[in-house]
């Protein structure tokens, strides 16, 4: 994985300067049992993330972008899921190697995670001021008044005026994009190395949405941390994200650079996907759509999962899976077919 | 009440004008908030949609668009007469909906339909996609004996169904395909005019293209009407004529689609716009964001004068005193700002 070595976009120079590895994935692979039988929901992905970057996973429900993460970290129920083979090594150590303690130690500490929907992500039954100690007294040994105070600055941190009124209150008495900043107060009260971010401002209206964006960049530049920012909407991406890695069907399809992705698409589930998106700043006639459905996969694929619903597909690609190959600089894509000439690659 | 004056004022030219097949007047749909189990007494009213006014060519796709709690799916709602108007007139293809009896009502229906968002929710899990279909046919005695199937099988493949597909349960299809089912419901009384409640926000990217094709499709088939109701503004950009932009139970713009994405005048819209991520990196680099501050007050308690004005950065002392007027300040192009 040299693809970063020598990046040019200037984003990316800033950050490779000074920036260590800090999180390498490998060839992570989770099966869930269902009556159905067992489904292949991550099918060995590989990405790697360097502290101060946000690497962007892009991806339509049930293409197992959260379940990546989720794998990563050990918070998939096991039964049903089971994590099959892969290494997720964070600072040289291998996350899916640790004994429960450790794991323990390193999630809401040094990994920590901000969840799609704020209305649920809480325990309503305890103040906010609560939730926000908790983990400071945990991870950090505070004490209960060092840990308040502590909160009271994060939630100031986050834009939340009145900081230690409102840490008495109660998650019903946020809106939801109130709530969403507690959740990253929250998430950052440890500094963590990496964040993740699970579709964060899917469920926010966008005037809100754009505010918690605005807010995770500044924070990210202060912190200096990692980001994961999982999301089906190439929209946000394209404003937040260093680096983007498109799913299909459990696999990593394309991965590049993000002006890269935009600019010069590979895949054609990628090229499928920014044509059937409508512009605010321009107007398309007819939006392309991609015909049929996602698949689910009840076995490890043996050719293209996407090849039934490709324009550009070969016979190739119904007899052997692509890996991702390099198509460009820092650019990667796993497709048999070179989407510039319709031919197969060489 | 000199406000209401200018607006009944400025309201009545567009009445006048040619192809209008939906002319809504001073619509206001409040809720009522009441306390007390036995002697419920009403303490005050959720005033989801107060006093907005604007017609739908015949036609034409007109876009509502607005956040959430704005009242874009009220005014909906309330213009098919799902929920009783508080005051205002509806006047569909001339015919005020508002003072119709219900029976003549009832039959004024089959001109107008609607698309639900949740396409999980709005199927009856216990009938077959046949059935459902089949539903309003029957309720409505357009059809009788083997032309409900004959029919039935035409709408599913009009939606691009299989019509040996009549036999399902909802359960068996995915997102896209069961808002093909709502859609293929919708169609089946042969309406003019069709509200769109969010019918693509619960779908996948990939599958929101395909079934804003097959609502274009339809549209340029049947000469249907659309209104609809989208928080998505690129959509709305790309599926409608004319948009308007509601803020807490007001139109705060309204104006062609071009129009008002190039030259949007309020500052609510300008925000809103600028919100709005587009998918082009090298876009949003250069973009500029007008961040709002803070939240969307209360609907039971909107700001006096101008409702955006506590999050407006013009706001001045005017805002808090007066409602803007709602005026028309080039041709088609609606606004309700002290500054504009």
């Amino acid at each position: 994985m040299a693809i970063l070595q020598q990046e040019s976009n200037p984003r990316m120079l800033r950050d490779l300067s000074s920036s260590p590895r800090v999180l390498d994935v490998t060839d992570l692979a989770t099966h869930f049992k269902t009556s159905d039988g067992t489904v292949h929901a991550v099918n060995g992905v590989s990405f790697h993330l360097d502290s101060g970057e946000t690497l962007g996973i892009v991806g339509e429900s049930g293409c197992g972008k959260s379940v990546t993460v989720m794998s990563m970290l050990r918070l998939i129920p096991e039964p049903p899921g089971q994590i099959v083979r892969g290494q997720a090594h964070f600072l040289g150590k291998d996350l899916l190697q640790m004994s429960p303690d450790e794991i323990r130690q390193v999630r809401g500490a040094q990994i920590a995670m901000v969840f799609q929907d704020p209305m649920t992500s809480f325990n309503p039954v305890l103040t906010i001021g609560r939730q926000l100690t908790e983990p400071l007294e945990i991870h950090l040994g505070m004490t209960g008044k060092q840990a308040e105070t502590r909160a009271a600055e994060l939630l100031s941190m986050v834009g939340i005026p009145n900081g230690a009124e409102r840490l008495r209150d109660y998650p019903h008495q946020f809106s939801g994009g109130m709530r969403q900043r507690v959740m990253i107060a929250m998430a950052l009260s440890c500094t963590p190395q990496i964040l993740i971010a699970d579709e964060p401002t899917t469920a926010l209206d966008v005037t809100i949405q754009a505010q918690i964006v605005e807010l995770v960049k500044r924070l990210r530049d202060e912190i200096g941390m990692g980001i994961i920012w999982i999301t089906h909407d190439l929209g946000i991406i394209a404003g937040i994200a260093h680096r983007v890695a498109v799913m299909y069907g459990g696999f990593i399809i394309e991965h590049a650079p993000v002006k890269e992705l935009y600019a010069n698409p590979q895949h054609p589930y990628t090229i499928g996907l920014l044509g059937s998106l409508p512009r605010l700043d321009q107007r398309r006639e007819r939006l392309e759509s991609i015909d049929g459905l996602p698949p689910v996969l009840y076995e490890e694929p043996k050719y293209c999962p996407f090849a039934a619903r490709c324009a550009y597909v070969q016979d190739r690609c119904r007899q052997e899976n692509p890996p991702l190959m390099p198509v460009a600089p820092h650019h990667e894509a796993a497709c048999w077919v070179d989407v510039r000439t319709g031919a197969l690659r060489a | 009440m000199t406000v209401t004056a200018e607006r009944l004022e400025t309201t009545a030219p567009s009445a006048s004008q040619d192809g209008v097949l939906l002319q809504v007047e001073h619509l206001v749909k409040h809720f009522p908030i009441t306390r007390g189990i036995i002697l419920q007494r009403t303490i005050g009213a959720v005033r989801a949609v107060d006093d907005i006014s604007f017609f739908i060519r015949r036609g034409e796709t007109f876009g509502l668009v607005g956040e959430s709690g704005c009242g874009k799916s009220t005014t909906g709602r309330t213009i098919l007469q799902l929920y009783p108007p508080t005051s205002g007139h509806v006047y569909f293809d001339g015919v005020d909906l508002v003072t119709l009896p219900p029976n003549e009502m009832r039959r004024m229906r089959r001109r107008m339909q609607m698309i639900f968002q949740d396409p999980y929710a709005s199927l009856n899990p216990r009938m077959t996609v046949g059935e459902i279909i089949a539903e309003p046919l029957i309720v409505h005695r357009t059809a009788r004996g083997p032309a409900i199937q004959e029919r039935v099988d035409e709408l599913l493949e009009l939606v691009g169904l299989n019509p040996a597909f009549a036999n399902r349960y909802p359960h068996e299809f995915s997102g896209g395909q069961r808002q093909r089912i709502g859609v293929a419901r919708a169609l089946a009384l042969n309406p003019l005019f069709i509200v769109c409640d969010e019918p693509i926000s619960a779908l996948d990217v990939s599958i929101q293209a395909q079934v804003v094709n097959l609502l274009e499709d339809l549209q340029r088939r049947f000469g249907l009407t659309y209104l609809f109701i989208a928080h998505d503004l690129s959509m709305v950009r790309h599926i409608c004529n004319r948009v308007g932009v509601m803020y807490l139970g007001v139109l705060v713009e309204l104006a062609d689609r071009d129009e008002l994405y190039s030259h949007a005048l309020h500052p609510y819209t300008q925000a809103l716009l600028s919100a709005v991520p587009v998918a082009d990196p090298v876009v949003e680099e250069k973009r500029k964001r007008i961040i709002l501050e803070g939240d969307v007050p209360s609907p039971a308690n909107p700001p006096s004068g101008c409702r955006f004005r506590t999050r407006c950065w013009l706001a001045d002392k005017i805002c808090a005193e007066q409602v803007p007027a709602w005026r028309e300040v080039a041709e088609d192009h609606w606004v309700a700002c002290h500054m504009v």
